[in-house]
């Protein structure tokens, strides 16, 4: 079984993040299954930056407390990592910038020989490592081609003296699978939100969900979207509304600080009854926090955000192909029930990168309720439904609204309307419960039949299946956290006689609506210091309480 | 009653008598059913308003609308008209609402010159909370969160507009009803952001009839693409107790507008999804 990680280290500015994305990148042209994680603190320049590529014979999205080579720019690299080093592992260090036992390559020597920029000591670095686990430079020239689109010619050159003089240790060969799209969990987010047929994307940058905004930005073009950056996130919201009424099916995205500010908007979206998806990356909180690091105490501020009452979806992914097929279906139930439907990510999954399916899932078109005119646009149904045109329509007027309402969207105060308009919301939400509770939305692994049961969502997921793989474990995720799907979940928990949970928070959030809906956790496993633990970690952690 | 086919619909009207928001409806009705006459369709209008006395002209309308949030017309209407730049889109906002909540998007939309029209019923009061100071209600004013007095002068919006990038900035005064009508007209048809600053009296809390009457005069517009002169007749008068207040047209220049015509294009976004997906592999 392969299962092969690589630590690569340096100060910001030394392209720590974009060394680690090629070196994942090879060994996923190489048919392995990629894993990266980077760890950085909340600045441009300087400071300590690391990647983990993680690679194996079998999905990963999660990393192991060793690492079998480490790639270090500087002595702090060095100092901080060298304990997680294997036996028989090595250290390639940059001789200018480090002392270390292990391969010293002086990467700016390489860099003058072809009158390179600075810049380039990373391909350098790449080079060694490649020819050091001998890998074949047939694999890493496309690469490096594909990646390095400026002064590619020199990139090569430079990769390819670095690799021809540093001395091989291994061979490691092609797995014989097809190359996986290698993509960060805001990517595959943002690919999801196209396939579900997205028509407009508005955001202000903030980590670490920017992510998709970037992402989206640079696709736009070719998928022919609305991509828009306006003042603020009250701006986000209130622009995604304007959008959506005139019929673009948009999403926008931020973090816990901004989504702070949307919560009117929210508020107004389930009093109008104006679809949109929302993409909430978590990071440790409160308030700025720890902006680059990552957690999960936002789980109940998105599911209770907003005064009143109305329905709302959160899905939260663990994989590249459940953030693909939740974002395509949180397009689709948004537009269906016209409510906010969220994508709950955190910095782990949101900046993780993956390899995924090169065909993940579609989910299908929900089926959609033709008009009856004249058109009112909150006519009511027995699940509450109305059917939403946009403006312009020749003859027919659309109004919709904040305050309480008509069916034509007219204000109004009266008490039967008032109680019919809080009703049409919760058919809405029973109609949405329905949809939902099915065992596509409820993950189950480890042992299934074992007493013993951990509930994790999101990101946690990946760490735990792995950390619980040689233990008599059942593991029941739930994807989608609002409504929560009861009737699945009792099913998942038939013959549970211990629970745990395992979530990034300090006073535990998923176990308040377990609570809610009878199910009581014996002891809750949680981490708040912003760093995703390593398979190692938490296995530890789950034996003392088991 | 009216009928099916009129441009105000039947609900039921709550303006306080002698409202100057009456008379901003009565205008704008003339100038849509104007425009109509002009081949304009009906449905290509949509009204956004926020919250305060003013917003509920849009339910007053029987058109197209949106009743956003209040100081959130801007970020709202800025959504539709990137989504459908064919849409009239028009902005009813009160001075509390665009001037204290929603200043911010109001700078943003005039810097970036957003195709959309906005038309502000600045009575210089909050009168739904039933009489509070605004950015533009004069020093000194006693209100009933200040009943001291505010000590903060009023905020000339006109200068402000101007120096955020504004294309069209006037200002106009609720009696004066068919000067009050042309200058909508021509704000409706300006290509970009078109900004009214209405000013009317709040018949309950702030009833400023007689000061507008003696001291509100129309400027001349002959110099209307002039910068540095739209800035001189800004600064005629700041918005305190003393006149002479010029209305009219003060700035008209053309920018280009957002939204920028999109081409119109075939794309299958799932083939663009398989594509991506094999450029990432």
């Amino acid at each position: 079984m392969t299962d092969f990680s690589v630590l690569i280290g340096g100060k910001a500015g030394d392209g720590i993040s974009q060394a680690g994305q090629i070196i994942g990148s090879v060994f996923a042209s190489m048919g392995y299954h990629v894993y990266q994680y980077t760890d950085y603190p909340s600045l441009i320049r300087g400071g300590h930056n690391f990647c983990i590529i993680r690679a194996a014979d079998h999905p990963v999205t999660a990393f192991r407390s060793h690492v079998d080579v480490i790639l270090a720019f500087d002595q702090q690299t060095v100092n901080f990592h060298s304990h997680r080093l294997v036996p028989d592992g090595e250290i390639i260090f940059d001789s200018n910038r480090a002392k270390a036992k292990g391969i010293g390559v002086s990467l700016a020597s390489y860099v003058d020989r072809f009158q390179g920029l600075p810049i380039m000591g990373n391909t350098a670095m790449i080079g060694a490592l490649s020819g050091y686990l001998g890998i074949s430079w047939e694999v890493i020239e496309p690469v490096l081609t594909k990646k390095m689109t400026k002064k590619t010619e020199d990139n090569l050159k430079i990769a390819r003296a670095a690799f021809d003089e540093i001395l091989k240790k291994t061979s490691i060969d092609k797995t014989g699978e097809n190359s996986r799209p290698f993509m960060s969990g805001n990517e595959w987010i943002g690919l999801g939100l196209l396939a579900g047929g997205l028509d407009a994307y508005v955001a202000y940058p903030m980590t670490p969900s920017s992510g998709v905004l970037h992402f989206l930005a640079d696709v736009a073009k070719e998928t022919d979207i609305i991509v828009y950056h306006p003042e603020s996130e009250i701006a986000v919201i209130l622009m995604a509304m304007g959008l959506a009424y005139a019929g673009k099916k948009t999403a926008i995205g931020t973090s816990g600080g901004g989504f702070c500010l949307m919560t009117e908007g929210l508020s107004f979206a389930g009093q109008a009854e104006i679809p949109v998806v929302i993409i909430v990356s978590q990071r440790t909180g409160p308030s700025t926090g720890l902006p680059t690091y990552t957690g999960q105490s936002d789980l109940l501020f998105v599911r209770h955000a907003g005064q009143g009452e109305f329905p709302r979806w959160i899905a939260a992914p663990a994989t590249p192909s459940e953030a693909f097929r939740l974002s395509a279906m949180a397009v689709k139930i948004a537009w269906k029930f016209q409510i906010p439907a969220f994508i709950l990510s955190d910095k782990s999954f949101s900046e993780g990168i993956f390899t995924g399916d090169i065909n993940p899932g579609i989910p299908d078109n929900p089926v959609e309720v033709s008009p009856s005119f004249p058109y009112r646009r909150y006519e009511d149904a027995a699940d509450g439904i109305s059917p939403i045109l946009a403006p312009p329509v020749h003859g027919e007027v659309i109004k919709v609204n904040s305050y309480t309402h008509d069916f034509r969207g007219i204000t109004t105060e009266d008490p039967g309307m008032t109680v019919t308009m809080a009703m049409k919301r919760k058919k809405k939400n029973d109609a949405l419960k329905d949809l939902i509770d099915n065992p596509e939305n409820v993950c189950i692994s480890g042992k299934k039949d074992a007493t013993i049961c951990i509930v994790c969502w999101g990101s946690v997921r990946g760490q735990v299946t792995e950390a619980a793989n040689d233990l008599d474990v059942r593991i029941v995720s739930p994807l989608i956290l609002e409504p929560f799907p009861i009737i699945t979940f009792q099913n998942a928990m038939k013959g549970v006689t211990k629970l745990l949970v395992v979530e990034e928070s300090a006073n535990g959030q998923i176990d308040k609506i377990l609570k809610e809906h009878g199910f009581f956790p014996d002891e809750l496993l949680l981490r708040c210091d912003g760093r995703p633990s390593t398979v190692e970690e938490l296995q530890e952690k789950i034996r003392r309480h088991i | 009653m009216n009928s099916d086919n009129s441009l105000i619909s039947d609900a039921k009207n709550t303006w306080c008598p002698g409202c100057g928001n009456f008379a901003i409806q009565h205008a704008v009705k003339s100038v849509i059913e104007e425009l109509e006459k002009e081949g304009v369709q009906r449905e290509e209008f949509v009204l956004v308003s926020g919250i305060g006395c003013h917003a509920k002209i849009v339910d007053y309308f029987n058109l197209n609308s949106f009743y956003s949030l209040h100081g959130r017309t801007i970020p709202v209407a800025t959504g539709i008209k990137m989504a459908n730049p064919d849409l009239k889109v028009i902005c009813f906002a009160g001075d509390g609402d665009l001037y204290a909540e929603g200043l911010d998007h109001l700078i943003h939309a005039a810097k970036r010159n957003i195709d959309i029209t906005v038309i502000c019923h600045n009575n210089r009061v909050y009168g739904l909370t039933t009489g509070q100071y605004t950015p533009t209600s004069p020093y000194g004013f006693r209100g009933k969160s200040t009943p001291d007095g505010i000590h903060e002068p009023p905020l000339n919006i006109i200068e402000m507009l101007l120096g955020s990038g504004a294309s069209f900035v006037a200002r106009a005064y609720s009696k004066k009803i068919p000067h009050l009508r042309r200058i909508i007209r021509e704000a409706i048809m300006h290509p970009g952001f078109a900004h009214i600053d209405v000013l009317q009296i709040c018949a309950t809390f702030f009833n400023m009839t007689r000061f507008y009457d003696e001291q509100t005069y129309e400027s001349s517009e002959a110099n209307v693409s002039q910068f540095d002169v739209a800035c001189r007749t800004g600064q005629q008068w700041d918005y305190s107790d003393q006149g002479p207040i010029p209305l009219g047209i003060f700035y008209k220049t053309f920018r280009t507008p957002l939204p920028e015509k999109r081409e119109e294009r075939e794309i299958d976004r799932l083939k663009a999804v398989r594509t991506i997906l094999q450029n990432y592999s």
